[in-house]
């Protein structure tokens, strides 16, 4: 018994510390006052929090990361709920398995096969080099999410609810307001996170269909590795982190709200 | 009936391969409670499906206060339904839930105000206006699911197993509840649940289904006092099934043996031919221990088992290899386990029913 919980404690942090070390790694490093990405630290200052903030190009991608983020989650949130309505506890024929698993495609089909795609065909309508043609190509990618998390969601939810409402005087569109789109909140709410955080750190597609003028966060950090190793890349990580914790504390808010209601 | 509020005529209903009901006429009146009683799957939820208009008929054809209403939608047939598992809406209050309907119609705040907490009143939940359904217990719940089915003042209430989750002692409690509801706002209720029990207490008339037909419908006391089949006699109450052969019958009386050799005599159904083979139904409680003279029927037999229930004993007990359950009161002189004793019923207390 000792020895098991021994082992499983052993385990249990080794995996941890595969899982955060490259996060413990990076996280001091925005806080270096020198100009090399490297430890040792000499010295700690904010002043690559200060670049970032202020720089233009990182400036222009943090706002770009923001309209393309929402954009995306706009979209993706509204047509996700609308295909998990869709694909909604029916007998699954053929077509509408089928249906089901092309909703859900974009998750396992590569990158980069996506965004040769996209690139030919967007250049074909003009959607190259705009935000539109990016808050698209992330929109592709973020789909599948909503429609896993709205669809258990509504699963979940007993259809003899809408019976009810519909036995009480509720028209079908009635019922769809007042009592499945808010028993499918918690995962409308999920599925809108998963959207954002995709689109947040999207960049194969990102890197095929945007132009200089769409510069993500995401994609600005990756140029910047290549090109002039900054701390500010720290700083930008750093960003980032912070940005998924709230993530996962709306997440875990959203669930929260799901078991005090079902 | 003269004239009913609600007709099925040759309504029938199939999922692909399986049809759940078939060919079903049923008329119920207004102001009626009745029970569509059955096994599970015997088609009787269907039908209250298909009455709510969850569901369409493949078939046939659904009227209540003289409209066809098969083809309307479920929010426009005015029916109150309530679920057995209650179907309250987990996202509203208590007063949110009952208000639904009344919201839905359109109604002035202050109204729906006024009514819901008379409603809740009228359920005894005034102080539990402002709780979530999570917070109540079942019989709270129920009795929350029942306000919001009646606050609209439905013309007909379909009700689904609405007592199956709960306790004994509380679907006693509320069975009474819903008899006086019934009565004082002179309800129409269509009842479906499989327990025998609660539709002969609560019914004014029960149809009992078996495989999506109505095997038999009457007064509880009707179908109780004299089932048609054998799988009506079984379902409802207890019973004992005698088969025997019919040898004379005489001025309303047949004389029948039992395949034993031992000779009862019964009130003759109009059906009955000589020498034809007969199924009859004899109710536990209707015999007696002992013998009894002139017109009775008195049988010898072994008594095999002596259960004590409380409030009666149940004698076991085999004549010739028939088994044979008696249900006596406790008055009875101590019987014990082997003994010999005679049973005695009247003729009148067999009833021939089809196999």
């Amino acid at each position: 018994m000792n020895v098991l919980r021994f082992s499983k404690l052993v385990f249990g942090s080794a995996t941890v510390f595969f899982l955060i070390a490259p996060l413990i790694a990076i996280l001091p490093l925005a806080f270096t006052d020198s100009v090399f990405l490297n430890y040792p630290i000499p010295g700690y200052s904010t002043r690559w929090f200060e670049e970032l903030f202020t720089a233009g190009v990182w400036q222009r991608s943090i706002i770009n990361s923001l309209i393309i983020g929402c954009g995306t989650t706009v979209l993706a949130t509204v047509l996700g709920t609308v295909g998990a309505l869709g694909l909604r506890d029916r007998q699954l024929s053929l077509a509408l398995a089928t249906i089901k698993t092309i909703f859900l495609l974009p998750m396992v089909v590569p990158a980069v096969v996506l965004g040769v795609g996209m690139q030919l065909m967007f250049a074909r309508y003009g959607l190259t080099n705009t935000y539109l043609g990016v808050i698209i190509a992330h929109t592709v990618v973020a789909v599948p999410f909503v429609v896993v998390n709205v669809l258990a969601v509504l699963q979940g939810i007993d259809r003899r609810l809408e019976q009810a409402a519909a036995s009480l005087g509720a028209a079908p569109v009635t019922v769809l307001k007042q009592v499945t789109l808010p028993l499918a909140l918690p995962g409308i709410v999920s599925g809108a996170v998963f959207a954002f955080a995709t689109s947040l750190d999207e960049v194969v597609l990102t890197l095929f269909v945007a132009g200089p003028n769409q510069r993500t966060l995401a994609r600005q950090m990756f140029s910047t590795i290549r090109e002039n190793i900054s701390p500010a890349i720290a700083a930008a990580a750093f960003v980032f982190i912070v940005g998924t914790v709230l993530i996962a504390v709306v997440l875990n808010f959203s669930r929260g709200t799901k078991q005090a209601n079902g | 009936m003269s004239n009913p509020f609600i007709r099925l005529e040759e309504v029938s209903k199939s999922f692909g391969l399986l049809t759940v009901v078939e060919g079903l006429n049923l008329e119920i009146g207004k102001g009626e409670f009745i029970s569509l009683l059955g096994p599970s799957g015997s088609g009787k939820t269907t039908i209250l499906m298909m009455l709510a208009g969850f569901e369409n008929p493949t078939s046939g054809a659904i009227w209540a206060g003289g409209k066809r209403i098969d083809s309307l939608p479920p929010h426009r047939r005015n029916m109150g339904v309530v679920f057995q598992n209650y179907a309250l809406f987990p996202h509203m209050t208590v007063s949110e839930n009952v208000a639904f309907p009344l919201k839905m119609r359109g109604l002035p705040r202050a109204l729906i105000k006024e009514r819901v907490e008379k409603a809740l009143d009228m359920v005894q939940l005034g102080s539990l206006a402002e709780r979530r359904p999570s917070q109540l217990s079942g019989g709270q719940q129920q009795r929350v699911a029942l306000a919001r089915a009646l606050i609209f003042e439905p013309e007909v209430v379909l009700m689904d197993e609405p007592l199956g989750a709960l306790d004994k002692q509380l679907r006693e409690q509320m069975q009474l509840d819903i008899r006086d509801l019934h009565r004082r706002l002179e309800l129409t209720i269509v009842f479906v649940t499989h327990d025998q029990s609660e539709a002969l207490t609560m019914s004014d008339r029960i149809a009992i289904f078996n495989r999506g037909k109505i095997e038999q419908i009457g007064k509880p006391s009707d179908i109780y006092d004299h089932p048609s089949t054998q799988f009506v006699a079984e379902f409802i109450g207890e019973t004992n099934l005698v088969r025997g052969c019919v040898q004379t019958i005489e001025g309303g009386t047949a004389r029948v043996q039992l395949p034993g050799g031992q000779v009862v005599f019964v009130a003759a159904a109009t059906d009955l031919r000589p020498n034809g083979s007969v199924c009859l139904s004899i109710r536990p409680e209707r015999i007696k221990v002992g013998r009894r003279e002139a017109a009775g029927n008195n049988i010898t037999a072994a008594i095999f088992d002596v259960v004590y229930h409380g409030d009666h004993l149940r004698l076991l007990a085999r004549s010739d290899g028939q088994g044979l359950v008696v249900k006596t009161d406790r008055s009875q002189p101590t019987l014990s386990i082997g003994e010999e004793v005679q049973l005695s019923f009247l003729p009148s207390d067999c009833w021939v029913v089809r196999p």
